[in-house]
């Protein structure tokens, strides 16, 4: 118990994530958020605030793009804001969503997360050219893909990891995927077909990498009180968590992410844990890349740094492994709509934890999840713990 | 319930262009000068930090990729809200209220002097299918807007010409104003014409700097600082994002902000209660919209008030005693901070030259501007109430 | 979830469906130019890659010297001291060889991109920056590197000022 308020999950809701969505940004939100008040049996007269996430507007092509979504996420006339924290952006959404209720300030909460990749045309990629530093970084031409590419090679040569035991986790995660009834590359891949995929920047392949996409993601927050009238399942935010890390990330060494473990810390303090790989029974990691996904356990410290690759041929962090890492499919199976993507993460803790995660529910009855996002210069880390 | 306060101010500019500076050289000025001002460390004393901005006003997609250095905030908690300072001083408070949080910093910043296409980028904010295509510089939203709320309280030009009037003057007393003037009415009317009904001095101009403030719980506040501006209350609030079917003439955002922060801080009779404020006026007449939207005013009042001086610095209830935008510029997202700014340090009693006397409360007020109809109030005091 | 719905909304499109020109679309190349001021710090370090030098700024409290250089410290967060002169030759602290350009398109000869851990400044301060002169396949992590200038007279005051580093 924490805060003012202790908080509750009480709703969720998701849209398809596809490389291209007919829907508008706007037209994704207000699917995910009718979603997720159908599910809470509530209307949008049982709402007091909004909580919006959305990484950069240069995707969806609108300067102050929050602004244009107010009324497709139920904010007309509502108090509503938008957090932004880069690729972290999903999981933080629900943090902001949590100090609306905790404060005491709201009973009710939706909190929503939108992305619309497809609308920077010719391709999203664009987009991410305009995240570098104008004097250091952008005159060399560098891209998304170069800066992670540093940092996986730099965390396999620290740890002499092989590039055969981090595809496991995309071999792992498109197959989770294959449950997801929104999932955009679900599939049955082989360790081979990752490393015969081509080149993109070594150590970095196709299908290393998760994908562009649209979509969008919504949660209904409400009071201990109120929730307790919505439902008999409540799922219960015990603890938040987020850091930045400096922006001068070539003067880090990129092999561990000290910005998650600070996060992670500040989320289990709240929450009470103290032995997280014991205490959390399943996890939602980040992972745009492979290579994440074991970055980020360790970062979690739900593993000792380096030993990620082990668990992960061990077959711990299969969905009926002892630590079930990524039972949605992630990133690399469901799709990356940036910030929804992130919040998707949250919504699969959820179900899992109420037991509606249906072919993809974790066996063990879990009672504890975290889920976890990541953003900016390889800089940000943004944490929730959910127990029921 | 944990009371909040702000212990802590810093500011750097206001100043049309600082080419010698960058924005980062900028900022940790601001907070350099809001730390020593609260007495922290923020490398020790600081459970979160919150810096409010849009990508497109820096030039950089995830703009706060490249804030936390010159804030104090590496391997901190800090994060972005997407919205004016006002909205970031709310969501500080929340943490605070959280139990969570003991000190949280608030952070703004413009460099507008680095934008080289400002207008396109204002356009960029419209909706892309239903309005962006029809062109025409974005300003055009303020003067449906100017003539709506004229037709319907009968305000008239001459009135908003007033508001110019007094806080260029209002800024001439005010350090980090960039555009303090002694303008006469005449000077405002017969400027050029520029989105009908409005003129260029009805405008206000670009402006670079950046404020940071700190806020504590209570019981932290009252160690730190003799000194407290207690947040009373605090609301923020958006009408639709469709200009097709806005309220024109009213600032219905700013209503039921205001409603808001005045029940969460008991204020039953605005006028009565509340002794200065800081209301937005990026356009003229929009001081006169918000002071009516705040029930500062009546209906269709905002416009004699200020004819007749009531809303002067030595009025009965003065109204933007830094300048406001018109005087201070505009710089964007930090405008709501520059009217808190301006709150706390008459609330202080730090006000020099401007200084008001026995204010015991006050209101500071933001609009995110065009084409948003998105705003924050707060209401500020020296004694907890 | 997954037994309570039984439809998830959204309307999948093909990529060529749009390419083609068979759905309807809103058109608007953003017009957002910049001019950022460099400030104090970098306005030095780029004047002096004009001069074919590196400039570094040192903080006497945690005794780091930093590049790039910038005026306060953000670790004991104070202003910085002065300024010196790093080298133009370090280690490679990481690297990777890009097949893709900013816009996804594909090109032949690999850029080799890493952080360079410049010699004189403190321990892991590195640049990012190209390698040349040597084949991808043939770096190693730690490997000695060395700034190649471009002529003096081809200097603009930009990172770009510098080539590529290339194997000492």
């Amino acid at each position: 118990m924490f805060g003012k308020k202790r908080v509750a999950i009480v709703g969720a809701g998701l849209t398809l994530f596809r490389r291209n969505l007919k829907e508008t940004g706007k037209e994704l939100c207000y699917e995910a958020t009718k979603m997720a008040l159908d599910s809470a049996g509530l209307t949008l007269k049982d709402i007091d605030s909004v909580a919006f996430g959305s990484a950069p507007d240069a995707f969806d092509g609108i300067h102050m793009k929050g602004e244009n979504m107010i009324d497709s996420a139920g904010g007309w006339r509502k108090p509503f804001s938008r957090v932004f924290v880069g690729g972290g952006t999903g999981v933080f959404t629900a943090n902001a969503g949590w100090w609306h209720v905790a404060s005491g300030l709201f009973d009710t909460c939706l909190v929503v997360a939108e992305e619309k990749m497809s609308s920077c045309y010719p391709h999203p990629a664009h987009a991410f050219t305009t995240i570098f530093d104008p004097i250091m970084s952008r005159p060399l031409g560098t891209t998304l893909i170069w800066i992670f590419a540093l940092e996986m090679h730099r965390y396999m040569h620290r740890h002499g990891i092989k590039k055969e035991q981090i595809a496991l986790v995309s071999v792992k995660n498109k197959k989770n995927a294959l449950d997801h009834p929104c999932a955009q590359l679900g599939a049955n891949i082989t360790v081979e077909d990752v490393l015969n995929s081509e080149i993109m920047c070594w150590p970095v392949q196709r299908l290393d990498i998760s994908p562009t996409s649209d979509g969008a993601a919504a949660l209904v927050l409400a009071s201990e009180d109120v929730a307790k009238k919505i439902t008999d399942n409540p799922v219960w935010i015990d603890g938040v968590g987020w850091c930045i890390d400096s922006t001068y990330w070539t003067n880090r060494d990129l092999y561990y992410p000290d910005y998650v473990e600070y996060a992670a810390r500040m989320a289990y303090r709240m929450a009470g844990i103290k032995n997280p790989p014991k205490e959390i029974d399943v996890a939602e990691p980040y992972d745009p890349f492979d290579y994440k996904e074991l970055h980020h356990m360790e970062g979690l410290l739900l593993c000792k740094k380096g030993e990620a690759p082990k668990l992960t041929e061990e077959g711990v962090t299969q969905r009926d492994g002892d630590l079930p890492i990524n039972p949605s499919g992630g990133l690399l199976g469901v799709g990356n709509p940036i910030a929804a993507a992130g919040l998707m993460k949250v919504c699969e803790i959820f179900w899992q934890l109420r037991g509606e995660a249906g072919k993809r529910q974790v066996p063990g009855d879990p009672r504890t999840g975290v889920a976890q996002a990541w953003g900016d210069l390889m800089q940000y880390g943004s944490v929730i713990v959910l127990r029921r | 319930m944990e009371d909040v306060a702000i212990v802590g101010v810093g500011c750097t500019g206001f100043r049309p262009i600082t080419p010698e500076f960058s924005y980062k050289e900028i900022m940790f000025e601001a907070a350099t000068r809001a730390y020593a001002d609260a007495n922290v460390n923020p490398r020790k004393d600081i459970d979160a930090f919150i810096t409010c901005g849009e990508d497109y006003w820096d030039g950089h997609s995830i703009f706060d990729e490249f804030v936390p250095d010159q804030l104090g905030a590496v391997l901190k908690p800090l994060f972005t809200v997407s919205a004016d300072g006002l909205i970031g001083l709310a969501t500080a408070y929340m943490l605070i209220r959280t139990g969570q949080f003991n000190t949280v910093m608030v952070e703004a910043h413009s460099k507008a002097s680095d934008i080289l296409t400002f207008t396109d980028i204002v356009a960029f904010g419209l909706d892309p299918i239903f309005n962006r295509p029809l062109g025409g510089h974005p300003y055009y939203i303020a003067g449906l807007e100017m003539t709506r709320f004229l037709h319907e309280t009968g305000t008239t030009k001459e009135q908003c010409a007033h508001v110019v009037v007094k806080n260029r003057k209002n800024a001439l007393a005010n350090a980090c104003a960039a555009y303090g003037a002694d303008l006469t009415l005449e000077d405002v009317l017969q400027s050029e014409p520029m989105f009908y009904p409005l003129n260029r001095l009805d405008t206000s101009p670009l402006a670079d700097g950046c404020i940071v403030l700190v806020l504590a719980s209570n019981h932290v506040a009252k160690k730190l600082t003799d000194t407290p501006v207690w947040v009373r209350g605090v609301g923020w609030n958006s009408d639709t994002s469709w200009l097709e079917s806005r309220e024109w003439g009213r600032a219905i955002y700013a209503e039921l902000a205001a409603n808001m922060a005045y029940k969460m801080a008991g204020i039953k009779n605005p006028p009565k209660e509340i002794q200065f404020a800081e209301v937005d006026d990026l356009f003229s007449y929009k001081e006169l919209q918000h002071l009516e939207a705040l029930k500062l005013c009546g209906r269709g009042e905002a416009g004699k008030l200020t004819e007749e001086g009531i809303t002067q610095r030595d009025g009965q209830m003065p109204v933007n005693v830094s300048g406001g935008a018109l005087g201070m510029g505009y710089a964007p997202e930090v405008l709501g901070l520059q009217r808190v700014l301006e709150a706390a340090l008459q609330l202080r009693g730090q006000a020099g030259r401007r200084q008001l006397c026995d204010v015991e409360t006050g209101l500071a007020q933001s609009w995110r501007g065009i084409p948003t109809a998105t705003g924050a109030v707060a209401v500020l005091s020296r004694e907890v109430k | 979830m997954s037994a309570k719905i039984k439809k998830y909304a959204g309307h999948p499109l093909k990529s060529a469906e749009i390419r083609e020109g068979k759905v309807p679309t809103a058109r608007w190349r953003p017009k957002a130019k910049y001019m950022w001021s460099a400030g104090v710090a970098m306005s030095r370090f780029l004047n002096e890659l004009k001069n074919g030098r590196i400039i570094a700024t040192r903080c006497n409290k945690c005794g780091r010297i930093m590049v790039p250089p910038r005026v306060f410290c953000e670790q004991c967060f104070k202003p910085t001291d002065n300024w010196t002169y790093v080298k133009d030759t370090g280690t490679i602290n990481t690297y990777s060889a890009s097949f893709i350009a900013g816009d996804a398109s594909r090109i032949k000869e690999p850029i080799i991109v890493a952080i360079i851990d410049l010699d004189g400044a403190s321990p892991g301060m590195g640049i990012q920056h190209k390698i040349g002169e040597i084949n991808w396949k043939e770096v190693k992590f730690d490997m000695k590197v060395k700034a190649v200038w471009k002529p003096p007279e081809e200097r603009k005051g930009a990172i770009t000022d510098i080539k590529y580093f290339k194997p000492v």
